[in-house]
């Protein structure tokens, strides 16, 4: 992250600055064993959620009254559930939509929250103070609380659940830009570009973005395991995915149901969510290391 | 000397007024907020509060009386003015004052069972940290860091669901249901709400834990420890009392700024436990899509939220006096 050496002429484009932002990212993050190993399981995940059709032995859908509620056994590895559907073609179709949601919210909260934050950021003024304004008071809603509310107004099902957790994460995402962005717009190459007339959009793409790739990423990756975490929240309350839908929340709400007779039902989706969630937090940690100059190098 | 001292108090009040000032602007924005969800919530409150069958004249006239044929900005006035003498509106489905509902039923539970849950993390959390800091490396290290890993990736209707399955369905030792105040029977209470506010309280055991440690290992190298040792004190002595009251800070720091955590996760135990605390009220209005009882929930919650935030901010003067003004 040093201010820009390559002269105007054979200056890369952003996107090129992007990748290779990216790609230097992906050198420092392979050197920590945590970011690893939780980067291993969330790509065992990734591949279920994928492949889920061809790794699952039903339908996650299929109704089998008469094999309803059965404990784990070979033909049904983790049960079946009160409506005689398999746990574990359930759990690789669940992996979909809690991916799915995780990232698509993270993701759209983000490019709005950048957007928020760098038009906060680099104009200042009264846009600044409004825009800001605005943040504090969106932050003053705990998530959880901001995306029922949210669900209330927009109705049940997945993409209204992408939209109300986006929604909620634009503030996070907002502050923590506008507070880089500020001291970025501080440091003296900026301040250069900007006597040599170059477009306030070029000074934007070319030498603020880049600069504040790494905090945006920190925060995007533990937003996701967030994200995930509070669409299973939503869902096992009642507001999130709706029935027939395969989610790992959902599952969990009818397990505690039939939690005395079969724990299975709420047990087994519950394992594969925290498994998930220790990936990405892992994952997220390690990144955090991995960009973070004060603890670059330790490589625990 | 009495004249800085003088322009020191007045600078330190004038501070508290911004923050004052900042406070209300942030208590606008939400309450804006608050009033546009209501203006943006499907469904037209008239209709839903004549029934099925009414005529067009009865529409007309509730409608006025109602105000919703001003201007938004006026009925924002009108509406923020009765909000602030407790004058909430009716609750459609259990026909009962929303405000008494809101703030004299559900927030109690919520806040019994957040006290309840801090004080349990609190109890296991701090000395844990201490352990993994003074032993570094341990088994009290390992479980420390472990128990911070889990209780983040066991989300509270998880935790709540496996914890009912194992102290109410195999061992029979707690109620998996049900609330008793225990204000009112302290014994039968506590009893009720034990496994709620384990599952709440488990996700902060390991938060607090992790931040002790951290903090507890860089006092450790500070000069005044080793002076309290060369002093011949005694080893816990050093520890909890000059140690621990230079971790203090970082802890209550990271209590607030997690407060969200929290909610989040009292409201998921609440649901798991059949409580009816505030998460319980706003997940059935929403269900029952009665959006004034979740427009007060959100209300309150980020009066909560507000509330604790200015609250910890003055107790750093209170913990560490090297911040206290003159």
């Amino acid at each position: 992250m040093n201010a820009p050496t390559t002269s105007l002429a054979g200056a890369p484009s952003p996107w090129q600055r992007l990748t290779r932002t990216l790609g230097r990212t992906w050198g420092l993050l392979r050197r920590q064993r945590k970011a690893m190993a939780g980067g291993l399981i969330v790509l065992l995940f990734i591949v279920a959620a994928v492949f889920a059709p061809l790794l699952a032995p039903y339908s996650p859908t299929e109704q089998n009254f008469t094999d309803a509620m059965q404990g784990p056994s070979a033909a049904h590895w983790m049960g079946t559930d009160s409506f005689g559907q398999d746990i574990l073609s359930r759990v690789f179709y669940g992996a979909r939509s809690a991916l799915w949601i995780g990232f698509a919210s993270v993701a759209l909260g983000l490019v709005v929250g950048v957007a928020v934050g760098l038009l906060a950021g680099l104009r200042g003024g009264r846009t600044e103070w409004l825009l800001m304004r605005v943040v504090d008071g969106l932050l003053a809603f705990p998530e959880l609380i901001m995306a029922m509310a949210f669900m209330a107004v927009l109705g049940l099902g997945m993409n209204n659940v992408i939209l109300a957790l986006a929604l909620s994460f634009v503030g996070p995402f907002a502050r923590t830009v506008r507070a880089d962005v500020l001291q970025v717009k501080a440091r003296p190459f900026i301040e250069a570009a900007r006597l040599m007339a170059v477009p306030e959009r070029e000074i934007v793409l070319r030498h603020v973005l880049p600069n504040i790739v790494s905090p945006i990423l920190i925060q995007a990756g533990m937003r996701v395991s967030i994200a995930i975490l509070l669409a299973s929240g939503l869902s096992f309350l009642g507001l999130g995915v709706v029935p027939p839908t395969p989610d790992w929340g959902l599952m969990i709400a009818e397990g505690r149901g039939f939690i005395s007779m079969a724990p299975w039902m709420a047990g087994m989706p519950g394992l594969a969510l925290a498994t998930l969630l220790i990936g990405l937090n892992l994952l997220a940690e390690g990144l955090r290391d991995a960009l973070d100059p004060k603890t670059r190098g330790d490589q625990a | 000397m009495a004249f800085t001292s003088q322009r020191l108090g007045a600078a330190s009040w004038w501070r508290s007024l911004g923050a004052l000032a900042q406070t209300a602007l942030v208590l606008l924005v939400v309450s804006g907020v608050s009033f546009l969800f209501l203006k943006l919530s499907p469904g037209d409150p008239v209709a839903i509060m004549l029934g099925s069958d009414f005529s067009r004249d009865s529409y007309d006239q509730l409608y006025r009386q109602l105000g919703l044929d001003q201007p938004w900005i006026q009925q924002y006035a009108h509406w923020l003015w009765r909000f602030v003498q407790g004058d909430w509106g009716m609750s459609y489905v259990s026909k009962q004052d929303i405000f008494e509902q809101a703030v004299l039923e559900a927030l109690p539970v919520t806040l019994t069972l957040a006290a309840l849950s801090l004080l349990v993390a609190l109890v296991v959390g701090i000395p844990l940290g201490v352990v993994a800091a003074v032993k570094r490396n341990s088994w009290a290290d390992l479980l420390a860091s472990a128990v911070a890993i889990g209780g983040n990736a066991f989300p509270s209707f998880y935790l709540g669901v496996v914890l009912i399955w194992l102290f109410s369905v195999a061992l029979g030792w707690f109620p998996s249901m049900g609330y008793v105040s225990p204000w009112d029977e302290p014994l039968t209470g506590l009893w009720h709400l034990a496994l709620p506010a384990l599952t709440l309280g488990a996700w902060y055991v390991g938060l607090i834990a992790t931040v002790t440690r951290s903090s507890l290992l860089e006092v450790l190298e500070q000069p005044y420890m080793a002076a309290a040792r060369a002093r011949g004190e005694p080893g816990w002595r050093v520890i909890w009392v000059h140690g621990m009251r230079n971790v203090l800070m970082p802890l209550v720091t990271v209590i607030g700024l997690q407060l969200g955590g929290m909610l989040r996760g009292a409201v998921m135990t609440e649901v798991v436990f059949t409580l009816p605390g505030l998460g319980m009220m706003i997940t059935s209005a929403v269900q029952t899509r009665e959006y004034l009882v979740v427009q007060a929930g959100i209300m309150i919650t980020a009066l909560l939220f507000i509330a604790v935030n200015l609250i910890v901010d003055r107790t750093y003067a209170l913990l560490d006096p090297r911040l206290r003004q003159r």
